[in-house]
């Protein structure tokens, strides 16, 4: 039988390993917005906050602050909830693990769309000042175009060694392909059939992953450099 | 439609006592100017005399220190804020006051991720609410009146720089402008496309339009403005008519300014 009748068990696995990508990359995106414009406001308070953030986080290893924001929150939940009389509580880890791996790459897409902005020729804003437009159409309609056309190199890069660093979530009991790998291989003795299955699966979404945003990018280049489809 | 009046001029922008510093340095030492319908007002002056500060104080690019803005008739309502520079009070009246004075830059700032066609009909559409149909035929009149109609589809990088700046102005036409305002359009300009730009910019002026001109080409200055205004380290030091400012300037300031540019 192929992959000894766990093949079905490795793909809900890979179900669950895109689904943590995607949310975490979300919340990743919501950081590293916030991020970039407090970054970029002008507001000295907003700006150290940032500066504070993206360095704190850029200089640690993920899986250190992973275990520090599980369990320290875990930890700080039950405090908290203790001294207000309330019973213990099980954080839930896929929200746990998201929201960690999400809040570490928003500090690295901080710097990846705050570059990625200032890449765009401030005359344009001025251009859209000039005309009349509000502060809201030109982030709509000025700067968040072109903003997406400089920032997917960086945001690839980001986005591949996230999916990659969602398997440090099997640590913390996420069930994703790596969990069901290790329940798998120590199930049939076969550990190199699981691992080197899971590895080819990362491949492909990696790969997948590469072409599409390429696409992407140059679908955004419009006007920059030419293209063909 | 440009409005043509003829009979009494009506005044379309009036800027009284503009000061402006850049830190400790006082740029504009209370600059007053007015155009009424029709004129075409050409401000020259040496690299750092405040000609192109002088513009975008005008709609509020640059916040002035002190100043008064009128706008055909109405005040853009003024408030220091706490840098001790004037911003807007109402932020629509600003916008609403923007979309009277269309800008063209010296780097045209076209809009990178549209075309010509795009970058003409944005603003029609999002400020002055034209339906999309509406501002296409808008935007097709003027980018054939400035000779760019073959080009709509074209994106900005694409384009040479005369053909941008000639996109950038009928960008500033479809907005159908009480004045325009030209921050030295041609200065950003390869020499043997500063002339496609100028004539059109002549046919305008031609049109009866009311255009403040930042700019370094005499020619044009002496052909085309009905008044020329010599800035001088953030003051005006003469104003007046074309042939009597340039053929015989009373300043000494602007005499070795005329003997040291060229034409």
């Amino acid at each position: 039988m192929f992959l000894h009748g766990y093949f079905p068990a490795i793909l809900e696995g890979l179900r669950s390993t895109l689904l943590i990508s995607a949310t975490s990359l979300s919340i990743a995106c919501l950081f590293g917005l916030i991020g970039a414009g407090a970054k970029l406001s002008g507001s000295r308070l907003a700006g150290l906050a940032a500066d504070a953030y993206t360095t704190l986080i850029r200089g640690l290893p993920e899986l250190v602050l992973l275990l520090l924001i599980f369990y320290g929150g875990q930890i700080m939940v039950n405090a908290l909830a203790d001294r207000a009389g309330l019973g213990y509580f099980d954080i839930n880890p896929f929200l746990a693990g998201t929201l960690t791996l999400g809040f570490i790459f928003g500090a690295y897409l901080t710097e990846t769309f705050r570059g990625a902005i200032l890449a765009i020729p401030r005359g344009q804003m001025e251009a859209g000042k000039a005309y009349g437009m509000t502060r809201g159409q030109i982030l709509r309609r000025i700067i968040l175009p072109q903003m997406v056309r400089h920032a997917i190199p960086g945001f690839t890069n980001n986005w591949l060694v996230m999916i990659k660093a969602t398997a440090l979530l099997s640590i913390i009991g996420l069930d994703d392909m790596v969990h069901r790998a290790n329940l798998a291989s120590a199930a049939t003795r076969a550990p190199f059939t699981f691992y080197a299955t899971i590895a080819g699966l990362y491949l492909a979404v990696t790969t997948i992953s590469i072409l599409l945003l390429g696409w992407l990018e140059r679908r955004f280049s419009l006007g920059v450099r030419k293209v063909e489809f | 439609m440009s409005t043509m009046i003829a009979g009494a001029p009506v005044e379309k922008l009036r800027a009284d006592g503009l000061r402006k510093s850049f830190g400790t340095v006082e740029v504009l030492k209370g600059v007053s100017l007015a155009a009424n319908s029709g004129d075409v007002i050409a401000m020259i002056g040496s690299s750092g005399s405040g000609k192109s500060t002088v513009l975008r104080c005008l709609n509020l690019l640059e916040k002035p220190n002190a100043g008064r803005i009128i706008v055909s008739g109405e005040e853009l309502r003024l408030v220091p804020d706490r840098h001790g520079e004037l911003d807007a009070q109402d932020a629509q009246q600003l916008q609403r006051m923007r979309a009277r004075l269309a800008m063209v830059f010296q780097q045209f700032n076209l809009w990178g991720h549209m075309t010509a066609l795009e970058n003409v009909i944005e603003a029609p559409i999002r400020v002055l609410g034209l339906s999309r149909a509406d501002a296409v035929a808008r935007a097709e009149r003027y980018l054939a009146r400035v000779g760019v109609i073959h080009r709509k589809d074209a994106y900005p990088s694409h384009m040479s720089g005369g053909e941008q700046q000639r996109v950038a102005i009928a960008r500033a036409l479809a907005m159908e402008p009480e004045v325009m305002l030209f921050d030295e359009p041609t200065s950003a300009l390869d020499p043997e496309l500063v002339g496609e730009v100028l004539r059109v910019m002549r046919s305008l002026a031609e049109e009866g339009r009311t255009m403040l001109v930042v700019t370094h080409e005499m020619g044009f200055a002496r052909e085309v403005a009905s008044r020329v205004i010599f800035l001088h380290r953030g003051v005006i030091e003469e104003e007046g008519p074309p042939g009597e400012i340039l053929s015989n300037p009373r300043s000494e300031r602007l005499q070795n300014f005329l003997a040291n540019s060229l034409k």
